[in-house]
């Protein structure tokens, strides 16, 4: 697969690190939440066929940690944006 | 008397001679290892891996699934194919039951791997492929083309067939002698690709043979645009004896009349369902093999054939001879199944039940696939690579479709990649037609004991209605149920008869079936050409302190931490491991050791935000340390696990320098990386490794203030000037050096830190002290074990959390929050039962209980399931206790101190009794000396 990254273009996907479901922050206030609402913070992702938002982290280049909607099903990619950014509307 | 009993009349060439199953034989340059065993009249190659039935020469490249040999000679090779071993000099090779033999000696063949980039990658040299070559050559594209045969031309010179007026293999020899002229254009011969993943990113193996400098080259190439022109495999049909040796695919058979000059066999019988295989017969006729009859599936036959009878709407029903054809039964089939029959005396039985086109490729990187009633064969279909699928490998069944074919997507694919394709004309060659081929997967019987779908893996038709009659309809469970088409060909004969098998069985098209899933690699790999020169030493970058050379000239024996060798304890003369431990422990419990700690990770924390980033990520306040002072800390996951601890300086208000475990400097830094950029990038802080730019010798023992002192004359080193957990800037040895009072032994303790290149000069003026140990990390273990500290990794997994290690005191209750708190005050977390760390003492003092045991509650074992308690997480001789010691993680444990508890070790029970998890030195007494 190849993977384009935001700041080096595309490179091979032995360089890059896997970081899972993008779009899951850090609760603001853990300890106002129920156990049950921080279990689901910690143990709950999403397991899609299809397309999925994820992140990626550019571990043997720039180290940069980025968010890829990817294909599940064909690892095609459909949009790469920055950590913290806004999914793009699918297309 | 001619040696070469069944070569052909005229065929020549450099005589190599090889020995095989012990009897010496001669062959001709060019020759495979069967063809050449063909020509000498050996039948029975080997013996199948689950009947033991003998086997010979079936196909002529690598869809071969029975002629499976062992190379002895010049180095032992197991599991290779006759077909696809090229023949030479002083080869000595031997048939193999099924199964290799790997060799115990290492191999003395260097391996390579190259990267290559190209616009257009054709994968396969035959009609299609050189044609594609030539027509995105003539645009100026980058092309690469890659064929794993030794000569170009795919199946030209197997059929002899004519292109441009030129016999095949000339024209090929020519074409290939065009694209060598070419500047962008790079042939790769002998090269097949193997495997093809997302993004046109292709691997290949090129054999170079044993003279060269590598044996074998694995290349990696990614292609803007690929082109498969792959060929296609003819298939065989499920019938009595269709695995005796003898039996062979037409295709097979005409490759070894007209490629290697070798007759397979006298007098021979075809069984068809199509065309083919009459041209096979026709060439074997040609060079003097006797075709006893044609038999076809279809009521009508063929073309027209003027050599020997053609039993139209006839059946092979079964082969005599064991150990190799003797004769045929055929029968004809009035529909219903075979009634009657007769028996023709024949030494070859030729077979073509259809053409697979080679898709495997196409399949492995997401390719999807169709079957085509009318071709009986899955067509490439739908796929999101750049690719072209070109000739018999989309079901191309001419020489000039293929050529006109191939001509056009390689120009499609050159046009594709942003180049201009000139106008070549294709090459051209008369095409013949052809009656349309029937399907037939197998001969109705009462007993398919005898039918054999994978010759490889001895599956039979009856093994498949075993599979379907314990209800299973899928391909892909009857593949697993069978294991038909698992062997090392990949079931490239076989696999789409078992769907044609089962599709027969359940009374379903092959259509609604499929075939299952290809994967690579599409033939066998050694995982030797994988490594290539990633081996021995080069396997794994080894990271070494600037003291290395040291504690090698000491005798130091090493132990691997992550990359790093760290010295694990310095034996002397005589000592074995638990001696030599036993008396470093004991020095730096009485005097003063030395130890090289420049493994530990260290990360620099600048920045306004530095303090806050810290606080967020470990348990502990560390905003609150003063400049100037030290602080243990320990780092959780969310879920409350601890990740990894160390200690935190602060060097400056904006400046922190963080040090991890050995083996989890990378994933620290990358922890702090990953929380800054992805949940708080507002943060200002700039994280750096500096692990390689210090070296740090602990010094220990209450001795090691007279050495500090004697080192650093311009320190005030007495426990009021520098107090515990605080770090002072000094001249150690002359050396400008960062010295820090912490332990990890329990005894006063210093880290010295310098620069790396001052490293040895510091541990030589520490060594030249003359009261100075030097330890190891086996001894750092023991020691620290005996304190109750923890080793993140040895005494804790992926579920141990601060409060199980006895770290409960790290947790700040002040902080709002750190990553881990919230799941600190979850249920489970807070359960009596969870498992702490406690000691263990042995009953015999003597008994050194093993890591990893289990303990349990009960001096005699219950019945299982055994409840089980927890487990020794470290276990040690103890010089300060004079007795063997562990720690544990139990149930509990802190609830159990003083209870008596079992350790199974093999049939023994052996009792211990649960402590405190410090064992020495409760009240810390000998930290300040
Ligand atoms: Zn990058």
């Amino acid at each position: 697969m190849l993977i384009p990254c935001p700041w080096c273009g595309p490179r091979d996907e032995a360089e890059f690190h896997y970081g899972g479901q993008a779009h899951v922050a850090y609760p603001a206030d853990p300890a106002a939440l129920s156990d049950a609402e921080w279990a689901r913070y910690l143990f709950f992702r999403d397991n899609p066929k299809g397309p999925f938002a994820e992140r990626w982290s550019h571990a043997a280049g720039c180290r940069r940690w980025f968010n890829v909607v990817r294909d599940t099903a064909t690892n095609e990619i459909h949009a790469v944006y920055r950590a913290g950014g806004q999914r793009p509307v699918s297309p | 008397m001619t040696r070469q009993p069944f070569r052909r009349d005229g065929h020549r060439g450099e005589t190599l001679r090889f020995r095989f199953d012990g009897r010496d034989y001669e062959g001709y340059r060019g020759d495979t290892l069967a063809a050449a065993l063909l020509a000498n009249g050996v039948r029975a190659v080997a013996t199948s891996v689950r009947l033991g039935r003998p086997r010979g020469v079936f196909a002529a490249w690598t869809e071969e699934p029975n002629a499976l040999v062992q190379i002895e000679h010049p180095f032992p090779e197991p599991m290779l194919q006759a077909t696809t071993v090229e023949l030479y000099d002083g080869l000595v090779a031997r048939g193999l039951p099924g199964k290799g033999r790997l060799s115990g000696e290492a191999d003395p063949a260097r391996h390579d791997g190259v990267y290559a980039h190209c616009d257009v990658l054709v994968v396969g040299a035959g009609p299609a492929g050189l044609s594609a070559a030539l027509s995105a050559a003539g645009s100026g594209a980058r092309v690469v083309l890659a064929d794993d045969r030794p000569v170009p031309g795919g199946s030209l010179p197997d059929t002899a067939e004519t292109v441009d007026g030129l016999p095949g293999a000339e024209w090929a020899a020519a074409a290939l002698a065009e694209l060598d002229g070419h500047p962008e254009v790079r042939v790769l011969a002998r090269t097949g690709v193997l495997g093809y993943y997302d993004d046109n990113y292709l691997v290949a193996v090129e054999r170079r043979g044993e003279r060269a400098s590598s044996r074998e080259r694995l290349w990696r190439i990614r292609a803007r645009r690929v082109v498969l022109a792959t060929g296609a495999h003819e298939r065989s049909v499920a019938f009595a004896g269709n695995d005796r040796p003898g039996v062979m695919l037409a295709s097979a058979a005409r490759a070894y009349v007209n490629r290697y000059g070798v007759l397979p066999g006298r007098r021979a019988v075809v069984f068809t369902a199509n065309d083919s295989a009459y041209a096979a017969a026709r060439d074997l006729a040609a060079a003097g093999v006797e075709v006893a009859a044609v038999v076809d599936v279809r009521r009508g036959g063929g073309r027209s054939w003027d050599g020997s009878e053609v039993l139209a709407g006839h059946l092979v029903t079964g082969v005599d001879g064991p150990d190799g054809v003797s004769s045929v039964t055929v029968s004809p089939d009035p529909g219903g199944g075979p009634a009657g029959g007769r028996e023709i005396e024949a030494d070859l039985l030729l077979v073509s039940g259809g053409w697979n086109p080679v898709v495997h490729l196409f399949g492995q990187a997401g390719g999807r696939l169709r079957y085509d009633e009318r071709l009986g064969a899955l067509l490439p279909a739908a796929t999101r690579q750049a690719v072209e699928v070109a000739g018999a490998a989309r079901g191309l069944s001419t020489l000039g479709r293929c050529l006109a074919d191939g001509a056009a997507a390689g120009a499609r694919a050159a046009e594709a990649a942003g180049f201009r394709a000139g106008r070549r004309p294709a090459a051209r060659a008369e095409d013949v037609a052809a009656a349309p081929a029937e399907h037939v997967w197998l001969v109705p019987a009462a007993d398919y004991r005898g039918h054999f779908v994978d010759l490889q893996r001895d599956v039979t038709v009856a093994d498949v209605m075993r599979a379907t009659g314990a209800g299973l309809r899928s391909v892909e469970h009857v593949k697993r149920y069978t294991t038909a088409g698992t062997a090392h060909d990949q079931g490239k004969t076989s696999g789409l008869l078992t769907s044609g098998v089962v599709a027969h069985l359940l009374g379903v098209d092959v259509a609604e079936l499929g075939t299952t899933t290809f994967r690579a690699p599409y033939v066998p790999v050694s995982f030797a050409t994988l490594a290539g020169r990633d081996r021995g030493a080069l396997h794994d970058p080894v990271r070494v302190t600037p003291l290395h050379g040291w504690h090698v000239a000491r005798g130091a024996l090493f132990e691997n931490i992550g990359q790093w060798k760290r010295p694990r304890y310095y034996p002397r003369a005589g000592e074995d491991m638990p001696t030599a431990v036993l008396r470093e422990c004991a020095a730096v419990r009485r005097g003063a050791g030395a130890m090289d700690v420049s493994t530990l990770g260290k990360i620099d924390l600048q920045g306004p935000d530095a303090a806050e980033l810290l606080d967020r990520l470990y348990t502990g306040m560390m905003s609150t340390l003063p400049v100037g002072a030290i602080r243990y800390g320990v780092m959780c996951r969310p879920d409350g696990t601890v990740f990894d601890d160390g200690t935190v300086t602060r060097l400056a208000q904006d400046r922190f320098l963080a040090t991890t475990t050995t083996g989890n400097a990378a994933a620290v830094l990358d922890w702090m990386e990953e929380w800054l950029q992805t949940e708080w990038p507002s943060l200002r802080v700039y994280c750096t490794s500096v692990t390689e730019q210090w070296a740090t010798v602990a010094l220990a023992g209450p001795g090691s203030r007279a050495v500090l002192a004697g080192l650093a004359p311009g320190l005030a080193v007495d426990g009021a000037s520098f107090p515990f957990m605080t770090w002072r800037d000094a001249r150690v040895a002359d050396i400008e050096a960062r010295v820090c009072r912490i332990s990890f032994s329990g005894e006063l303790a210093y880290e010295i830190n310098v620069s790396a290149w001052d490293g040895l000069a510091l541990w030589e003026a520490v060594q030249g002290s003359g009261a100075v140990t030097p330890y190891g990390t086996e001894t750092m273990h023991v020691l620290r074990a005996e304190k109750g500290y923890p080793i993140v990794g040895q005494d804790t997994d992926g579920t141990v959390t601060p409060a199980d290690l006895g770290l409960g005191w790290a947790l700040s209750g002040k902080k709002a929050d750190y990553v881990g708190k919230r799941s600190h005050a979850r249920p489970g977390d807070l359960r009596p039962d969870r498992k702490h760390l406690v000691g263990l003492l042995p009953d015999d003092p003597d008994r050194l209980l093993p890591e990893g045991a289990h303990l349990v509650a009960t001096a005699r074992l219950p019945e299982p399931p055994v409840p089980a308690l927890g487990h020794v997480t470290s276990s040690y001789r103890s010089a300060a206790l004079g007795r063997t010691f562990a720690l544990a993680l139990v149930s509990g444990g802190r609830e159990r101190v003083g209870e008596r508890l079992y350790v199974p070790v093999g049939a023994e029970q052996v009792p211990v009794t649960v402590t405190r998890h410090v064992l020495y030195d409760p009240e810390g007494a000998r930290r300040d000396g």
